[in-house]
């Protein structure tokens, strides 16, 4: 596949190195890893770039996966045949299924990750993964013939040819990390930034943003107080990210993350010093996350607040560096050090590393069909950071799409879409296209309208049967979960006419569990309502019960306990589908609808939303907009019936 | 943005003092130029709000002298330029300017259509839009007062003021579960119980308004009973006279039914099978307790006559407990004769207002008219109450929304984890929404406005 293309009308040629793939991947972070992967699962011979192979899937930030809403992104991309879970499964120190206080929709897994391991692992898997091949060189310019991308090349010159292109760039491109008033071009983690490709982009009509984003210090865990701080430590039973992870293997030792606060001091610094903000002093432009905010952000902005969390998380079994979780900063050198040391436990603290804040170029992901692809370049697509997202799982999720769409396009298949109803992957990419967004867009759990429907839990019975028609899920797989829905509908349908009387055995269980006593038969599911009760409580009473595996016991309960819950809220995603079923044409001319405001036309000419449901989630677009294009769209079929007619 | 021009009589096609001829749309004024001659000047150069005499052609055709409104957008009913030409009002002189109208660039708009427009320009919400229908349909003082307070978005602030606080729960939920270090969720059921009686408190007091609303707008649909002689006859006619308004009859539902509308005061009767008190020959004992029942089971109002010279049968004795729990009033009638019934002595076994009245001599008419006003809360409610709920579908919406609150009661009751309220708080934002149109539904304003009538 090599060739070496030379100029025959010169002597003295200079030779350019030219080699063919199906799919270039730009960047190997957790998008870039994703999206190699699937690609080249999918059969496609796939070359994938980072500036430094040792650092591919790299967490330059919080050592940990999962949490509020990212644990469910994680799950997704394990039933979609994803890599991120099964590589936390191997590498974490610590687990805890978060928010266990509450209902199962926010229930949320998290694993603090041995970095290095992390890293080691993909890079593992990557290097054994068939068709699939690494290149360190730093690609600075998009090749693009007639609307459709051809090759890109690198700061060398060397060409790659390719079908398709999906850019994982991070938050390399013209990367700069500050603090106070040191500022330097790099990465992050004083790694190699990506200089050249941002003008490349530019110069292809693709518009780019500025965004920032910070990471807290880091510091020598042997001069780290713990006696002064809360312990924090895993659940007693872990239970693994990857569906198809065996718990049993997975139960170890794990080590401690610590709780402890900053208070008034620590305040009182920051505030005296807020003038030698980067961030206050107009030095960095770039909008932050508001829901991932600096310390000195937080103590603006909750100036009533006496104190705040601070996790003190290890980053791995390999060092005693350990990370400052919450307190993020790109505040002078000196006061870091000043403010770190008036919080307990860390009095005595050597920091290893500085907080820095890091600005980078990304894309506006309006740009973007929800396919990722560029609407306006055929054959390239972008995920992750240099979609204007922040966290490690919401780029993974961006990867796995982009990589599994990039091969259908190759193949010219219909695009994988999940909607919003379908999957918080769905969520984010919709309003990652759909929205405006003036920050790094973080996963929430309140993004996803139909949170109870998409549950970490039951992330298998929605998607594994995607993954399998993709083609990155096995048959096995597939018919494993086929056969865990089939057991889960059984055993609901048993409780549901299994009936229990009250006899002496029934009310003295129920009076051991505080619960009212029978006056006439129940049925089971009827008793499992009951909020005092659930599906292990019942085994005592219940006698027929034949053996499932827990977790189909977990969705029996889940189901039952909920039911009337989870019904409203399907009632609700049937409103919601027949919005996203109302098409707009992809030809429609916004000028021509009457009464659409300027704005709503600029909009919607920009997003061009594939339905109304989605034209009823861009920015700018009012409930009145959609009535219009409403009634548009209705006259409009009338007219073409009518003309049909005649 | 391109909207065409449309044109309609504006004023109904029938023989009337003044017709008006409204163009509305970015031509309306051009289209105007070409078909209105004004001594020395032309429609676009004219000011904004100004009132111009001319004449109204067709080509070369002089038709009519007008006076011609000229309103630039925004500032008119569509949020368009519109142009209003007053002519005279015959059916043919209209018939002939909307057709040069047409001729000259403008479309035939559609029923509902300008109202549409000023729907569609945000002028108007969905509820104002209902609220333009609701004037034009309003028969009483009632029903035009709830429809003009409507219009000037009564409704539609105390929707908004309602959503705006349910919002405000979901926002704190979705915050606390979000960021559960700076936002907690501590006291808060307590908290949010409280809220939610507060919010079923003003829905219910809306849904109460939409069953007096109804009733009012649409006109209370009253029987009128007694024994053969009572005098119902005479108490119809007696009303009849009374009344300001047109009657009309309105053929029923059912052939031997006649229903007559009756204005009094501010409010509508509607009497139900009048034809059975017109007829002579229609003893109790025909009609019977069975008869009496079924008409009270239709009525809004129940007005059982008494002959106060006579004493009270135990027929009587029957229809009066129909009356138990019902909307009525007892009249006893031909006060005017010698009496051998108390007043105070009915009054107190049926528990039922009693008022004393002589139809034939047309005294204690303007007590019954206050007694009906108090009955449904007329009086004083019905003029004060800034927010009448009139619109069935509003109604719907807000008992939708009632279901979904108390849907989360439950949940509170039962002890659900915090982020299940939402599920219902969302529905119950949505159902208000629609009254609004803040939340959309695929079909709904295509079928609010084809219900309106041509020319608004």
């Amino acid at each position: 596949m090599i060739s070496v293309s030379d100029d025959p009308d010169k002597e003295n040629v200079s030779v350019k190195i030219e080699e063919y793939y199906d799919v270039v991947v730009i960047g190997a972070g957790h998008a870039g890893c994703e999206a190699a992967l699937a690609a080249a699962r999918l059969g496609m011979n796939t070359l994938l770039f980072t500036v430094s192979v040792d650092s591919i899937a790299l967490m330059p930030c919080n050592p940990n996966i999962g949490g509020t809403s990212k644990g469910h992104l994680v799950r997704e991309i394990d039933t979609l045949g994803g890599e991120m879970a099964k590589n936390i499964d191997k590498t974490f120190t610590q687990s805890k299924m978060l928010n266990q206080s509450k209902g199962p929709a926010v229930h949320s897994l998290r694993a603090q990750a041995d970095k290095q391991e992390y890293s080691r692992e993909m890079r593992k898997t990557l290097e054994n993964t068939e068709h699939l091949w690494i290149k360190q060189a730093e690609v600075a310019e998009i090749v693009e013939k007639e609307g459709r991308l051809t090759a890109v090349r690198t700061c060398s010159g060397a060409e790659y040819h390719c079908k398709a292109a999906i850019l994982c760039s991070g938050t390399y491109l013209k990367a700069r990390c500050v603090y106070g008033d040191v500022s330097q071009y790099t990465g992050p983690n004083g790694l190699q930034p990506a200089n050249h490709l941002s003008a490349s982009l530019l110069s292809h009509g693709i518009e780019l943003m500025r965004f920032k984003t910070g990471t807290p210090a880091r510091v020598d865990g042997r001069t780290v107080d713990t006696s002064k701080m809360e312990e924090q430590k895993g659940d007693e039973n872990i239970i693994p990210f990857s569906f198809t992870t065996d718990s049993e293997a997975i139960q170890k030792e794990q080590i401690s993350c610590w709780l402890t606060y900053t208070n008034e001091e620590t305040h009182r610094i920051i505030r005296d010093n807020l003038d030698r903000s980067p961030l206050y002093s107009g030095e960095i432009q770039g909008t932050g996350p508001r829901y991932c905010p600096s310390i000195e952000d937080k103590v603006v902005r909750f100036a009533d607040k006496k104190r705040h969390q601070l996790f003190i998380e290890p980053e791995g079994n390999y060092t005693h560096e350990m990370y400052i979780g919450g307190m993020s900063s790109s505040l002078p050198e000196d006061v870091q050090y000043a403010m770190i040391h008036t919080v307990p436990g860390l009095e005595q603290a050597q920091i290893v590393r500085n907080a820095y804040a890091i600005e980078y170029d990304c894309i506006n992901p309006n740009q973007l069909d929800a396919s990722l692809e560029f609407k306006n370049i055929s054959g390239f697509f972008s995920a992750g950071q240099s979609n204007g997202s922040s966290g490690y799982e919401e780029a993974a999720a961006q990867g796995l799409i982009a990589g599994i769409n990039a091969v259908r396009k190759i193949r010219g298949q219909e695009p994988l879409i999940l909607d919003r109803s379908q999957a918080y992957i769905g969520v984010l990419i919709d309003d990652l296209v759909t929205k405006e967004n003036h920050e790094p867009y973080r996963m929430m759990t309140s993004r996803a309208e139909y949170r109870l429907l998409l549950r970490q839990d039951n992330a298998d019975l929605r998607l594994t049967e995607i993954g399998y028609e993709v083609g990155l899920i096995s048959r096995d797989r597939v018919d494993y979960v086929r056969n865990k829905e089939k057991q889960i509908e059984q055993e609901k349908n048993r409780l549901e006419k299994a009936t229990v009387g009250g006899t002496d055995k029934i009310q003295d269980f129920l009076a051991r569990h505080q619960s009212t006593p029978l006056k006439s038969g129940v049925t089971l599911s009827e008793l499992l309502k009951r909020p005092e009760l659930d599906y292990w409580k019942l085994a005592e009473i219940d006698e027929a019960r034949p053996e499932y595996p827990y977790e189909v016991c977990e969705q029996v309960n889940i189901w039952i306990k909920y039911e009337g819950y989870i019904d409203r809220q399907k009632r609700q995603v049937t409103q919601f589908k027949k919005m996203e079923n109302k098409k707009i044409p992809v030809d429609l001319d916004y000028e021509k609808v009457n009464s659409l405001r300027l704005e709503a036309v600029q909009k919607l000419n920009q997003i061009r939303p594939l339905s109304i449901g989605q034209a009823s989630r861009i920015s700018g677009v009012s409930p009145a907009d959609i009535s219009v294009l409403l009634v548009y769209l209705e006259q409009r079929n009338r007219m073409k019936g009518g003309a049909e007619n005649e | 943005m391109k909207t065409d021009t449309i044109a309609a009589i504006a004023s109904g096609l029938t023989h009337a003092g003044i017709g008006i001829i409204r163009i509305s749309g970015p031509e309306a004024i051009a289209v105007a130029d070409r078909v209105v001659h004004i001594k020395g000047k032309k429609l676009q150069d004219v000011s904004t709000h100004t009132v111009n005499y001319g004449f109204v052609y067709d080509g070369e055709n002089k038709l009519d002298e007008a006076i011609i409104l000229v309103m630039r957008a925004p500032h008119s009913f569509t949020a368009e330029d519109t142009v209003e030409i007053q002519c005279h009002g015959g059916p043919w002189v209209m018939k002939c300017i909307l057709e040069s109208v047409v001729h000259h660039g403008a479309r035939l708009a559609e029923p509902g259509e300008f109202t549409r427009r000023a729907f569609l320009n945000g002028r108007i919400d969905l509820s104002q839009a209902e609220a333009v229908m609701g004037m034009i349909q309003a028969q009483n003082d009632y029903a035009r007062d709830a429809s003009l307070k409507q219009l000037q978005g009564n409704i539609s602030r105390k929707i908004r003021e309602l959503r705006e606080q349910l919002l405000h729960e979901m926002a704190y939920i979705e915050a606390a579960l979000d960021d559960p270090e700076h936002i907690s969720l501590e006291g808060y059921t307590e908290k949010i119980d409280e809220k939610l009686d507060n919010l079923l408190i003003q829905i219910q007091e809306l849904i109460r308004t939409a069953e007096n609303g109804k009733i009012l707008t649409e006109g209370i649909r009253t029987v009128i009973l007694g024994r053969p002689n009572a005098g119902k006859s005479s108490l119809l006619n007696r009303l009849l006279g009374e009344e300001r308004a047109i009657v009309t009859d309105i053929a029923g539902t059912t052939r031997d039914t006649l229903e007559e509308r009756i204005q009094l005061g501010g409010f509508t009767l509607r009497l139900i099978d009048t034809a059975g008190i017109h007829s002579t020959e229609n003893p109790i004992e025909k009609i019977g307790v069975e008869r009496a029942r079924e008409q009270a089971r239709q009525a809004d109002l129940l007005l059982y006559v008494v002959d106060s010279s006579q004493k009270l049968e135990k027929s009587d004795q029957e229809i009066l407990e129909l009356l138990q729990g019902r909307r009525s009033l007892i009249l006893l009638n031909k006060m005017d004769l010698p009496s051998v019934i108390e007043k105070e002595d009915l009054e107190k076994r049926t528990g039922q207002p009693v008022l004393s009245l002589s139809a034939r001599e047309g005294t204690g008419i303007d007590e019954l008219k206050t007694a009906i006003e108090n009955l449904f809360d007329l009086g004083e409610i019905g003029k004060n109450q800034q927010v009448t709920i009139t619109n069935m579908r509003h109604k719907e919406a807000l008992e939708e929304a009632e279901n979904s609150l108390l849907l989360v009661k439950q949940s509170v009751e039962a002890g659900m984890p915090e982020d299940l309220y939402t599920i219902d708080l969302m529905n119950a934002y949505e159902s208000l929404g629609r009254i609004v149109g803040e939340a959309v539904e695929d079909d709904l304003v295509d079928k609010i406005f084809r219900e309106f009538c041509m020319g608004k």
